[in-house]
């Protein structure tokens, strides 16, 4: 199959022209995706290649060895429990974007469907999923997940399902509001001039255009989880040790801050620096997004 | 407000008529007031003609396409009464699925703004075909040269390389052009072109009507064009309809209006057109403005800027009649009309 069929394949398959516009012009991309993109891709491939790139175990650690600075043997210097540094924020990074990933993007995918619908059909449907959303906002969210983890019992399915439950509620206001300005444009009204049926003018022709900000924000979203779920392991509610979560190992180092202050500092560079990457991402995006529109940008 | 309650003489085609709207009444709650937007509308088109409607802005031309093919939202838009007959049809009756087998299908609509008509995030290939795949489950390879062959039939240079193009690569009038592709893909009998060619300028305007009257020759379909530009009506139409304040006018043949105009709206409309030939110090417009809809008095709604009124007009309510074979008007003194 060469490079014109499969374009073609993809292109008229089932692939959301959308998506495949963005991934298909990479040379055009901004700088900032770019470089957003680089730094996300090289800390999830440090995740994915952990296994390979360090020698020394996550979890077990070596007692004599304990809280030894950054040296040569230990770049990012040892735990308490006398395991290197470098291979649990390595190890971290593949559980920490994962982490990030389904926060994100679950919530998303269901937040947009039922926001989108929400603001296209109006009605008693809209009025219910809005009232549900002032309902779940009304309470701080760290508040509403620590409880709903309190029922369910600590664990990372568990700390999915509560952010599952809590977080659409924000990509639903973002794509409702979206889709109350663009039900309004003419080329809706021109589909259904065309005899096309409700869903597949939401989900086909106007999700398309009213998913940009709620990808935007998806990236801010992303890094906001990770720290979500650091938080959530500080309560020891979350991710459970001794998985080498980042913000987990942050928590953990703050005991030890003054005898070895690399164990809270250096994964929370890991956080930072994947956050950047993400954030320069969301940057990006935007600004390709709105290159769409505009075609004089 | 008061809906005109005298009685029509209604237009009558003879059997050929493809559409005909009979006493079509539209009116939009709001807040100020209810606006009677159509107001018991009747006109007919026969198959493979031409029907212009032509009027003011806010006279309710795009109002009654949108009725027709029932798009308005309701609320606050209400369909109080009259049908619409199609292919042996009442629209009116139809149920929300079965009207979508109708739209696109067997009546297509373009619209006027062709900057924003298309999807900017689809390419206009898919935009095509996405009617074909819908309505008639044609997909893949066979709707892409469906699509090829659409764009080439309406003037779309390079097709097979252009229906690739996001709608911004395309200029407007080559938007204009898309979107008719997609309004005939499916072969419907009749368009409703409601301003098509507004918003572009003269020489692309030229085309365009070009291009429907020469498709609409290959095809046979009929047309209902709304336009305010009596000269696009004038070259374009077999038939017109004149609309005032959500009423219609005076129904006719195009010949017939403009030679021999039967309502003083009508020859008001007629004599405000620039000519080029003749060199004039001032134009002639029509003096006055439309009426507030919210507050529509009983009579003729043209009453307060007709110069040949007489003091029955403004209550008097007003009905089309038929003052020569084919040729219908409003007016209640049309005799006074004189040319």
């Amino acid at each position: 199959m060469n490079v014109e069929t499969a374009y073609q394949t993809l292109r008229t398959g089932k692939v959301s022209d959308a998506m495949f516009g963005v991934v298909h012009g990479v040379r055009t991309w901004p700088f900032s995706l770019k470089s957003g993109a680089a730094i996300v891709a090289v800390v999830a491939l440090l995740g994915v290649l952990a296994p390979v790139l360090t020698p020394y175990d996550p979890i077990v650690g070596n007692y004599s060895e304990a809280l030894d600075p950054p040296s040569l043997a230990h770049p990012f210097g040892t735990d308490n429990f006398g395991r290197d540094l470098l291979a649990r924020v390595l190890y971290g990074a593949a559980i920490d974007l994962q982490i990030g990933f389904v926060a994100t993007y679950v919530p998303l995918v269901i937040g947009v469907a039922l926001g989108a619908m929400a603001g296209y059909l109006g009605g008693w449907f809209d009025s219910l999923l809005m009232r549900l959303v002032d309902l779940l906002i009304a309470f701080p969210f760290l508040v509403l997940i620590i409880v709903i983890l309190a029922i369910l019992g600590p664990g990372i399915q568990n700390m999915y399902i509560a952010i599952f439950a809590v977080g659409w509620t924000l990509y639903a206001r973002l794509a409702r509001a979206e889709m109350l300005v663009i039900r309004e444009q003419e080329y809706i009204l021109a589909a259904r001039a065309l005899g096309y049926g409700r869903l597949r003018i939401i989900f086909r022709h106007a999700l398309p255009n009213l998913i940009g900000s709620s990808l935007v924000f998806s990236m801010s979203d992303f890094v906001l989880n990770i720290l979500l779920a650091s938080s959530l392991s500080f309560f020891g509610m979350g991710v459970q040790p001794p998985a080498p979560e980042w913000g987990a190992i942050v928590s953990d180092g703050r005991d030890w801050l003054l005898q070895a202050w690399w164990i809270a500092t250096l994964p929370g560079l890991a956080i930072i620096v994947t956050g950047l990457g993400l954030s320069l991402i969301g940057d990006g995006l935007s600004k390709i997004l709105g290159q769409r529109n505009n075609p004089a940008l | 407000m008061s809906a005109n309650t005298a009685p029509q003489s209604l237009p009558k085609s003879d059997g050929a008529s493809l559409l005909t709207v009979t006493e079509l009444t539209t009116e939009f709650r709001t807040a100020g007031g209810t606006i009677v937007a159509n107001n018991r509308v009747s006109l007919w088109v026969e198959a493979a003609k031409i029907l212009g409607i032509v009027g003011e802005s806010g006279s309710g031309k795009s109002v009654l396409c949108r009725s027709i093919l029932r798009l308005l939202p309701s609320p606050p838009a209400h369909i109080m009464g009259g049908e619409v007959w199609f292919n042996g049809r009442d629209l009116f009756k139809l149920s929300e699925a079965e009207m979508q087998a109708v739209r696109g299908v067997e009546i297509g609509m373009i619209f006027q703004d062709p900057m924003t008509s298309l999807n900017p995030v689809w390419r206009i290939g898919d935009q095509i075909t996405e009617g074909l795949r819908v309505h008639k489950g044609i997909t893949g390879k066979e709707a892409r040269q469906i699509g090829i062959e659409l764009l080439h039939k309406v003037g779309i240079p390079s097709p097979q390389t252009r229906i690739d193009d996001y709608p911004h690569r395309l200029s407007g009038g080559m938007r204009q052009r898309v979107v008719i592709a997609m309004a005939i893909a499916s072969q419907p009998k009749l368009l409703l072109a409601d301003e098509p060619t507004t918003a572009l300028d003269v020489t692309i305007q030229d085309q365009i009507l070009a291009l429907m009257l020469q498709l609409q020759e290959q095809t046979g379909m009929a047309i209902i064009l709304v336009s305010h530009d009596m000269g696009v009506v004038a070259e374009t139409t077999d038939r017109v309809a004149v609309m005032y304040a959500g009423q219609v006018m005076e129904l006719a043949t195009t010949d017939a209006m403009f030679r021999n105009p039967q309502h003083p709206y009508t020859l008001g409309l007629l004599n405000s057109i620039p000519r080029i030939e003749r060199k004039v110090d001032r134009l002639i417009p029509m003096q006055g403005q439309p009426p507030n809809l919210l507050k529509l008095s009983r009579g003729c709604p043209f009453a307060n800027r007709c110069p040949v009124a007489t003091p029955d007009c403004a209550e008097t309510p007003i009905a089309l009649r038929e003052v020569e074979p084919g040729h219908y008007s409003a007016c209640l003194y049309p005799e006074r009309v004189s040319a």
